[in-house]
């Protein structure tokens, strides 16, 4: 049986190895904090990180993962909500319905890895991910919020 | 940050005041499983609990719009509590029911969240007061009226004695409700809680995934479905060959889930979706299997100079003015079917047995939820349960409907007991909405010597909305409903211009295509008819949009006063950079007037980009103007993804954009900088999640026009060269 390395814990996965991760993820690893926005890699409502890259869940198959990959989820990016993304969109208050959210904070938190300062052109790059709600202008704020509060401690 | 929502799986709890006795009911929230809060019930509205957690209790759906937030605002302003220690409990349907409506109105459609429960859940929240402070009064042996409560704290002076909510909680419930003729409600500009940008109350488990969505719902041996239905509107499933995949791993089931839609089952969602793509099906296409847009347009054109039309308005002689005018004036305009596109997809869970069904799902009418467990079951409405659970977005999609309601029970039935989640797949969601109709304008005005507007012909014709979900509105194409915003009266769409000879038709030309109401329903075209016509009128008459609108608006001055303030804070008629052009819009929806100035840039290469927006709204009372903000900025980009992409081709018969490749909507790039001046005049209460949509596009277009010299007349822009 394949092992998937999910938020630092080896799994046992019983699926099809053309199963997408997303859906290993809700359904046979019971996290559904990772939402089925597409199916096709165009909304990032799947977004996760696997090795400190953001991708699309939805098109991951089980296959192409190793169980040395590091997959982390929305429900591992941090303890209490404390990562920084977690911290700044509570303080700018920026979800409405908040179902793309999970995606939008593994996005920014991936980008602000990277670019610990982005400038709003770095921030229209990153941050491709379609929310229907419309937040778009107070996720760019709190991704600059976000960067201000700095890196999270090492856990 | 602390979560201010508690979770309330179950309890028994004692409902007061709605049929004069008590009564007692079964409560279920649709929340996680939890252990129930404990508290004490006060009134319908209002728990307290003995560490003086407020409850308040939520009638209406959250979907993302902020009035959960800004209904319990409402009640604590009126209970003087703490607002820190204030959270939320959805009030079910089936305790709805049971208690004869006690809660009223459940439908969240048409912003009427707030606009149309705000004296009902002030009123328990002072009632509540009143019970509370009786109780103090009561035991202390005082006058009521020289006590004093601040946040939940009750305090007698002359004695110095003190109590709290918290204390006096079990005491005040057993008091009877105080008359209702001696509540009186504070003036709300006063409010201390409403009124102020209070920060959501739901907002911290959608920070760490662990908010539970309908699509989350995960019960004990539950199944999953994945469910197609024929895909041109009318035609029928023929036949299946369920052995195709009988060997499937996890496949339970292959089910006919009505004339027209199959079903496969199976112990997870993706083997049944895998499964039903490899499921050979026939269907039968019916009658709409040859039609396509062009036909559709063809037939919206006929309307357009057909001799029958209805004129919901008619006054002086607008055919006769207009062609005695020195300048006539006239604009074909075209908007097409648009599909909501939550970031949800639809779905829903049914368990059903031989005496009782349930159901978990997102759904902006509880009611009607309820409604169509209990008719697609086939038990009572006492027998059926509706556990509500937050949506993944709605715009109007979650509304009366309910047709995933009925999909999901007609699958779950072939498993009594065992509960079975039905997921549309975001392709099958694009193919089976009840879409924004299809409509076209045809407008004509009359300018006299001087410039002035003399009369003006509009006549819209297009596909109602009326007649695919209530009829009886829609009888012999008189359906005012299409013609929202151009209404002659006060008080929730009227036009805002003067017109001396003024005539108003909608010429009714339905399709096969199922409609329904979207976000701003027909105040987002209209809005888009009216507002660009008036630009170009004030262009062949020479004169400033904004002056131009301004000289017929005298009779209306809250449409004007929130015209000025959007120009005034865009700094219309101030210098703007090289190659940026503004356009202007107000327009009037769901009771509240809005005001758009759009800042635009096309460059060389005919490529769009909108660089800032400033909307003005007075929706008379503004509860929370933060969340208002949210709304419209909210409103902006998903007006902007219909002006710049939206589209739901017809081909075939059925729909042509089926994921979001093919329909794409605004990104974050492509947002524009929002900025919002709400102008409240505290004379009434009108909706905030729709109005201004209506508009974004045509400040949008306008500011095109100014950029490219040339008006664009048919949506959305992907199709228009700018250059």
């Amino acid at each position: 049986m394949p092992k998937l390395n999910v938020n630092g814990q080896l799994r046992d996965v019983d699926a099809e190895s053309d199963t997408p991760l997303l859906w290993v993820l809700r359904e046979q690893l019971g996290m559904t904090g990772t939402k089925y926005g597409c199916g096709v890699a165009q909304c990032g409502a799947c977004s996760v990180h696997i090795n400190g890259e953001v991708r699309r869940s939805c098109s991951v198959p089980l296959a192409s993962l190793a169980e040395a990959d590091r997959v982390v989820t929305i429900e591992g990016l941090s303890k209490n909500r404390s990562h920084p993304v977690q911290l700044a969109w509570g303080q700018v208050d920026v979800p409405q319905c908040g179902y793309c959210q999970s995606g939008q904070l593994m996005a920014a938190a991936a980008l602000l890895a990277k670019n610990p300062q982005p400038s709003d052109a770095d921030i229209d790059a990153a941050m491709t991910n379609i929310c229907r709600c419309g937040t778009y202008q107070r996720i760019r704020a709190a991704v600059h919020v976000a960067a201000a509060i700095g890196r999270p401690a090492k856990s | 940050m602390s979560s201010h929502t508690f979770d309330v799986t179950r309890r028994d709890f004692l409902v007061q005041g709605a049929a004069g006795g008590a009564l007692v009911l079964g409560w279920s929230a649709s929340a996680p499983a939890q252990a129930a809060a404990a508290g004490t019930e006060i009134n319908l509205w209002v728990v307290v609990q003995p560490d003086e957690r407020c409850v308040v209790r939520i009638a209406r759906s959250e979907m993302g719009q902020g009035t959960l937030t800004g209904l319990a605002q409402l009640v604590a302003e009126e209970l003087e509590c703490d607002w820190a220690l204030v959270g939320t409990e959805q009030v079910s349907p089936h305790a709805n029911h049971a208690a004869q409506r006690a809660w009223g109105e459940m439908g969240t459609g048409g912003s009427r969240g707030i606009r149309t429960s705000h004296d009902t859940v002030r009123r328990g929240g002072a009632a509540a007061r009143m019970l509370l402070l009786q109780a103090a009064a009561n035991e202390w042996k005082v006058p009521v009226a020289e006590l004093r409560v601040d946040s939940g704290v009750i305090t007698h002076a002359a004695s110095g004695r003190r109590t709290t909510y918290g204390q006096m909680a079990p005491a005040a419930a057993k008091l009877p409700a105080p008359d209702a003729k001696s509540i009186v409600l504070k003036n709300p500009k006063t409010w201390k809680v409403a009124g102020q940008p209070k920060k959501r109350l739901d907002t911290a488990d959608k920070l760490d995934g662990s908010k539970v969505y309908a699509i989350d719902v995960r019960l004990p041996d539950q199944l999953y479905a994945a469910i197609k239905a024929c895909p041109v509107w009318g035609g029928k499933l023929v036949a299946y060959e369920a052995i195709a995949i009988s060997g499937r791993r996890g496949v339970k089931a292959v089910v006919r889930v009505n004339e027209r839609t199959v079903a496969v089952v199976a112990d997870t969602w993706w083997r049944a979706k895998t499964a039903l793509e490899a499921l050979p099906v026939t269907w039968d296409d019916g009658e709409a299997a040859g039609v396509d847009s062009a036909g559709i347009r063809r037939r919206l054109e006929e309307g357009l100079g057909a001799d029958n039309a209805f004129a919901d308005r008619s006054e002086g002689d607008a055919l006769g003015a207009i062609a005695g005018a020195a300048r006539k004036v006239e604009a074909v305009y075209a908007t097409p079917f648009l599909a909501h596109a939550t970031m949800e997809p639809m779905n829903c869970t049914a368990r059903i047995t031989a005496d009782k069904a349930e159901c978990w799902v997102a759904t902006q009418n509880g009611e009607a939820a309820h409604a169509a467990l209990a008719e697609s079951s086939g038990l009572p409405l006492a027998a059926c349960e509706v556990h509500r659970l937050d949506l993944g977005g709605g715009f109007g999609r979650r509304g009366g409907l309910q047709d995933y309601v009925r999909q999901a029970v007609a699958i779950a039935k072939n498993f009594p007991g065992t509960p079975v989640q039905m997921i549309w797949s975001r392709e099958e969601d694009q193919a089976q909405d009840s879409y924004r109709p299809v409509s076209m304008c045809k407008l004509t005005g009359g300018l006299d010597a001087q410039g002035r507007l003399v009369g003006l012909h509009v006549r819209v014709s297009g596909q109602s909305i009326n007649a695919y979900v209530a009829p009886q509105a829609a009888q012999g194409g008189k359906d005012r409903r299409q013609l929202q915003g151009f209404w002659k009266e006060p008080g929730d769409a009227q036009l805002g211009y003067t017109v001396p000879n003024l005539l108003v038709e909608y010429a009714m030309r339905n399709t096969h295509v199922p409609v329904g109401p979207w976000r701003g329903v027909n105040t987002n075209q209209n809005g888009v008819y009216m507002e660009c016509f008036i630009d170009e009128l004030a262009r062949a008459a020479g004169a400033d949009p904004l002056a131009f609108r301004r000289q017929l608006m005298s009779n209306h001055p809250k449409h004007l006063a929130v015209l000025n303030a959007a120009a005034d804070k865009a700094g219309w008629g101030t210098p703007l950079p090289a190659g940026r052009h503004r356009g202007i819009a107000q327009f009037m929806g769901y009771g509240s007037y809005s005001a758009a100035v759009a800042e635009v840039s096309v460059s060389q290469g005919g490529e769009l980009k909108v660089h800032r927006m400033v909307l003005a709204l007075d929706c008379g009372h503004a509860v929370n103007p933060e969340q208002i903000a949210a709304q419209v900025e909210g409103s902006v980009a998903y007006g902007l993804s219909a002006a710049l992409y939206g589209e739901i081709s017809i081909t075939k018969g059925r729909a042509s954009e089926l994921n979001f490749h093919t329909y794409p909507v605004l990104r974050l790039a492509e947002m524009p900088k929002v900025e919002t001046v709400i102008v409240p005049t505290y004379d009434f209460w009108g909706g905030v999640g729709e109005p201004t949509i209506c508009v974004v596009t045509p400040s949008v277009l306008n500011a095109v026009h100014a950029a490219i010299g040339r008006p664009v007349r048919s949506l959305p822009l992907k199709h228009v060269k700018l250059v």
